[in-house]
């Protein structure tokens, strides 16, 4: 038995509380709703099929409540959970509670002036440390693991309001592209339940996407938020190294690792980063960079933007329906007014080699804490100090850690770190020079994300290099501490969704915003659904928790 | 009995010793050096003074604390280094229960300073200097503390306290230049002066915030390589320092004098069986795989940060050493007790300045005030006399207020009520009576009363007079001003 089974288990009387409605509630008001609902969210009057400005209005108007919203995020939980599997925890309970409080800060006088994401869901990656709420990281190492304290991100989205639906599954200490290294469970893609939802972030795109929240925090260390957003067909953005806290995420790099949103539709990533932004005081590590007004610039359209394309990344291995896609959205942007111009990025092709040297090595370091003297896992069996501590290890992390740890241990090695590490560092100076250059005459650089669609479960578990090539156009981004957005643009010829890679300079979300938000505009790939989680498919599936 | 040795193994063999010293002080600031807990563990119920940083739990991140950054920069400059404008910290990886996150947060191959070198007394040359190379000072986070108990039934296990966890730990490397247990002795009591000078640690061995490596080798006088070295650890004194040489330098050259081979490694010293013994050797050493902090950007100390931060040097004993003997015409001896430490220095200086009288001042200082701290064990800033009590003292001597006789008194109540001499002298009518008019009187009785006396006197024998000051003093019952009595005798004797 999961967490998960045990939280919906305690919490079983979610379904019937969603049909009460919002209580205290004026009549008057009610009916109105119905009206915007539908005009919103189509005839069905599916609350989980918001975007999070969309909600942030209703919320505001009074059209709809915290706690109502609350409830049809917790219901579609239970009602696609057994198929999807994006949770670790479910805490329906703290999310009651908190939509609750947001419902009483929105009956004030004045609403609009209530924190940005007042009683909107979120799904958080299971890697941010939530005080009370247990976080494993994936990992059964840390199985029950309560931190009593919040990462920052975490704090700020609390300061901001949001309300709290779970803790999102993914890949063992954030180390995987499929979400099937987690310690717990896969998670489904919601589109082909027979298909992986991409990782490390699988969980947090899963949600998003099957309408389990409206929003989702994930991280990218190599692609772990862009890759799942564009194999779940969701906005995923990977901000700048800096941009964002990361005290209180568990570390895997450091030196990669960046917290980011998942969300439907651009606006909401955009909501999101401006909750969680700008430097941090526990953090050493984020820039003093003051942090603009996203959405007042979202809506200046990519009249006049400069679109660069770096042949190097529509290379072999690539789906040639990505491709094609992809293609078709940066022809859609020119169609919008921006220029396109060929750039080179020959470094990139030394990115998967760099990355796979210096992830590990900090991956090495930073999960040598977990030995079971102080939280989770613990081998109390061994009696003996250090033998317990190996068998707490041993018994705690899952094949990828433990391959990792190899590879890190080893590049870090007495007589190889200049062969490695060191080398490895000076090929990433290399790679972010690349882009400087190629910045000096773009404004935005526009790639595919994945080389390929989301692929079967199963298929590359035994293979790591073929698990590795899943990031090979995200992972120099990393590499040069970049941002990328990834948005929805298409789906392939057996309908699995394809996302559009674009490529910002350092500390420049709001120009990825405003190119994503105005392809966006002109297409509607973001609004399609996967079946299972549009309402009307409930009506024939019964949920079997 | 020679032909049986071959040559190279002789017993005869002069050897060099070589010696380095790793020093780990730990640095006084109100703060740890990565998280905002207290660094103040001293007494404090274990595992009290923690956060999720110093914890090492998932997540948490190290932020710099500047203030021990700046005391290592200024410690380095104390001990003559260079002070380089780009450092950073490292990963120093080693997995042991005490250490938090697997991993020290330590300095690898850009410390904050280098190539510096401090003097110390040469034990084989009194009053003579040697010099040592710093090889670097860097800055490192302390580990926890584990304690290993045995129950009533038998059983055995670790308690860990987490207090001491992440307090702020400079390292300085000495040069291998030391060549006798006593200069390494030495060179330590040079350093610790240094380092409460510059109030940059308690520098308190039995404390733990002073612990001192030794890396001892021996080879054949001339050569140029260094022997194999072995790193001797565990000592909790300075004696124990010196002996645990001692030691090594004996063990080391038995060896060799066997013909045998010294094996590098690990040795702890016994303190009660005053011996070495071996805890790891080369083969089992830590590979300690550092790598650049990445939860930390690199630290730019730019040579305006440099010279703000010599500028907050202090005087350093050495200078002030020389500086007191020349400015106050004070022998070497005295001079070097005085600076013992910046206070008692400070507490000198005070004195003199607010007596006029720096020979005075150096004189009670030396005599009485350290009788006074060595009997109750007090520091200088903690007792009662202050410079300003010591200075109205020595002023109250100068004018002839008291005579040397009851100063010893005054002083006695000083340092034990604090209140000031003038003050106590009035109130017990302590004052040396230099009221010629009021002695004059005295002096007539005592020549009307000691006519034998005076007669002596006539007769030129010279103890009378000495008879004469005697009784003018019995009367004033010590107090008269004995060269003003000397004086009046004289006048009516002779008059
Ligand atoms: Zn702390």
């Amino acid at each position: 038995m999961g967490a998960f089974y045990l939280a919906i288990a305690e919490h079983g009387k979610v379904g019937n509380i969603r049909h009460m409605g919002a209580t205290g509630q004026p009549a008057g008001q009610t009916r109105h709703m119905h009206v915007t609902r539908e005009h919103l969210v189509g005839i069905s009057g599916d609350l989980t099929a918001l975007t999070a400005p969309e909600a942030r209005d209703l919320l505001v108007r009074r059209q709809i409540s915290a706690t109502e919203l609350a409830h049809a995020v917790l219901g579609q939980i239970e009602r696609t959970e057994t198929q999807v599997r994006s949770f670790i925890t479910v805490t329906a309970d703290e999310a009651l509670a908190q939509a609750h409080a947001a419902d009483l800060a929105l009956s004030g006088s004045d609403p609009g002036a209530t924190p940005p994401l007042t009683g909107i869901p979120i799904a958080l990656k299971d890697l941010f440390c939530t005080t009370g709420v247990q976080t494993t990281a994936g990992s059964r190492i840390l199985q029950g693991f309560i931190p009593p304290y919040d990462a920052t991100v975490v704090a700020r989205l609390r300061a901001a309001g949001a309300v709290f639906v779970g803790k999102a599954n993914m890949d063992e200490f954030a180390m995987g592209s499929s979400t099937e290294n987690s310690g717990y469970h896969p998670t489904h893609n919601p589109w082909d339940t027979s298909r992986v939802p991409g990782g490390s972030s699988g969980g947090s795109a899963a949600a998003v996407s099957a309408g389990q929240a409206l929003l989702s925090l994930g991280t990218d260390t190599g692609g772990s938020i862009r890759q799942p957003a564009s194999l779940c067909s969701v906005t995923g953005l990977k901000p700048t190294y800096g941009r964002v806290s990361r005290y209180g995420v568990v570390a895997f790099a450091s030196s990669l690792d960046q917290v980011g949103p998942f969300s439907i539709g651009v606006e909401g990533s955009a909501m999101v980063l401006q909750a969680i932004a700008g430097a941090d005081p526990m953090d050493a590590t984020t820039a003093p960079v003051a942090v603009p007004d996203y959405r007042s610039t979202i809506r200046d359209g990519v009249k006049g933007l400069r679109i660069g394309v770096p042949a190097e990344y529509f290379t072999a291995g690539m789906e040639p329906d990505v491709e094609r896609l992809v293609r078709e959205a940066i022809q859609t942007l020119q169609g919008l007014g921006a220029s396109v111009h060929p750039v080179s990025l020959p470094y990139s092709e030394h990115g998967l080699a760099t990355y796979y040297i210096i992830a590990p090595a900090e991956a090495s370091s930073n999960l040598s804490r977990y030995n079971g003297i102080k939280y989770g896992l613990a081998a109390l069996d061994e009696v003996d100090m250090t033998k317990a501590m190996d068998a707490t290890r041993q018994r705690g992390f899952g094949n990828e850690p433990k391959r990792r740890i190899m590879l890190g241990t080893y590049a870090l090695s007495s007589g190889y770190y200049d062969a490695y590490y060191r080398k490895a560092q000076q090929v990433r100076t290399l790679i972010k020079a690349d882009f400087d250059n190629a910045f000096a005459s773009v404004d935005v650089i526009a790639s595919p994300v994945s080389p390929t669609v989301a692929f079967k479960m199963g298929a590359r578990i035994d293979d790591p290099l073929a698990m590795y090539l899943s990031d090979v156009c995200t992972i120099p981004v990393n590499v040069a501490g970049l941002p990328g957005i990834s948005v929805p643009c298409g789906f392939d010829h057996q309908g699995l969704p394809v996302g559009l890679q674009l490529i910002g300079k350092a500390f420049d979300e709001a120009t990825l915003f405003r190119a994503a938000f105005a392809y966006e505009g002109a297409t509607s790939f973001h609004r399609q659904r996967p079946p299972l989680a549009r309402s009307e498919a409930s009506a024939n599936q019964a949920p079997h928790a | 009995m020679t032909a049986t040795h071959h040559a190279g193994t002789s017993p005869a063999t002069d050897y060099e010793v070589v010696i380095g010293l790793e020093v780990h002080a730990q640095v006084v600031t109100e703060s740890k050096m990565f998280c905002s807990c207290s660094s103040r563990y001293s007494g404090a119920p274990p595992n009290t003074l923690v956060c999720p940083v110093c914890l090492g739990m998932p997540g948490s991140l190290p932020v710099m604390n500047r203030t021990a950054v700046e005391a290592t920069i200024i410690t380095a400059l104390a001990l003559n280094c260079e002070i380089p404008e780009f450092s950073k910290f490292d990963r120093k990886n080693y997995n042991y229960p005490d250490l938090m996150k697997g991993y020290q947060i330590s300095q690898f191959d850009l410390p904050f300073s280098q190539a510096g070198w401090l003097e110390f007394d040469d034990p084989a040359n009194p009053g003579q200097m040697r010099r040592a190379g710093i090889t670097r000072v860097h800055l490192e986070e302390d580990t926890a503390t584990l304690k290993h108990v045995r129950d009533s039934s038998g059983e055995t296990y670790s308690l860990m306290d987490v207090n001491r966890a992440g307090v702020p730990l400079m390292e300085i490397v000495g040069d291998p230049d030391l060549r006798t247990a006593d200069e390494a002795g030495s060179y330590l009591r040079a350093l610790r002066q240094i380092l409460r000078y510059l109030g940059v640690s308690t520098a308190n061995m039995d404390e733990g915030a002073f612990r001192c490596d030794a890396n001892v080798s021996l080879r054949p006088r001339g050569q140029a390589e260094y022997g194999a070295k072995v790193e001797v650890k565990n000592m909790n004194s300075f004696r124990s320092v010196v002996r645990a040489i001692e030691f090594e330098i004996v063990r080391q050259r038995d060896i060799l004098d066997a013909g045998g081979r010294i094996v590098q490694e690990t040795r702890g010293w016994v303190d009660d069986r005053a011996i070495t013994v071996t805890q790891r050797s080369k083969e089992a050493a830590h590979d300690y795989r550092y790598f650049p902090e990445p939860d930390l950007p690199p630290i730019v100390t730019p040579a305006t940060e440099v010279a703000r931060l010599r500028s907050l040097l202090p005087e350093l004993p050495d200078a002030k050493r020389h500086r007191f003997a020349d400015a106050y015409g004070m022998t070497a001896d005295i001079a070097d007790t005085l600076t013992q430490t910046r206070a008692l220095a400070e507490y000198f200086e005070q004195t003199a300045h607010l007596s006029g009288n720096a020979r005075a001042a150096a004189n009670w200082i030396t005599r009485d005030v350290l009788r006074i701290l060595g009997n109750t064990g007090a520091e200088i800033d903690q007792i009662l006399l202050t410079p300003a009590h010591l200075a109205d003292l020595i002023k109250l001597l100068d004018t002839g207020t008291i005579s040397v006789r009851t100063a010893p008194e005054v002083l006695e109540e000083a340092v034990s009520t604090g209140s000031m001499p003038h003050e106590i002298v009035q109130k017990r009518g302590l004052g040396q009576v230099s009221d010629t008019n009021a002695l004059t009187t005295a002096v007539a009785d005592a020549i009307a009363s000691n006519p034998k006396a005076v007669a002596d006197y006539r007769a030129g024998k010279a103890t009378a007079m000495g008879f004469l000051v005697g009784a003018v003093m019995k009367a004033t019952r010590g107090k008269g001003n004995p060269g003003l009595v000397n004086e009046l005798l004289k006048q009516q004797l002779d008059g």
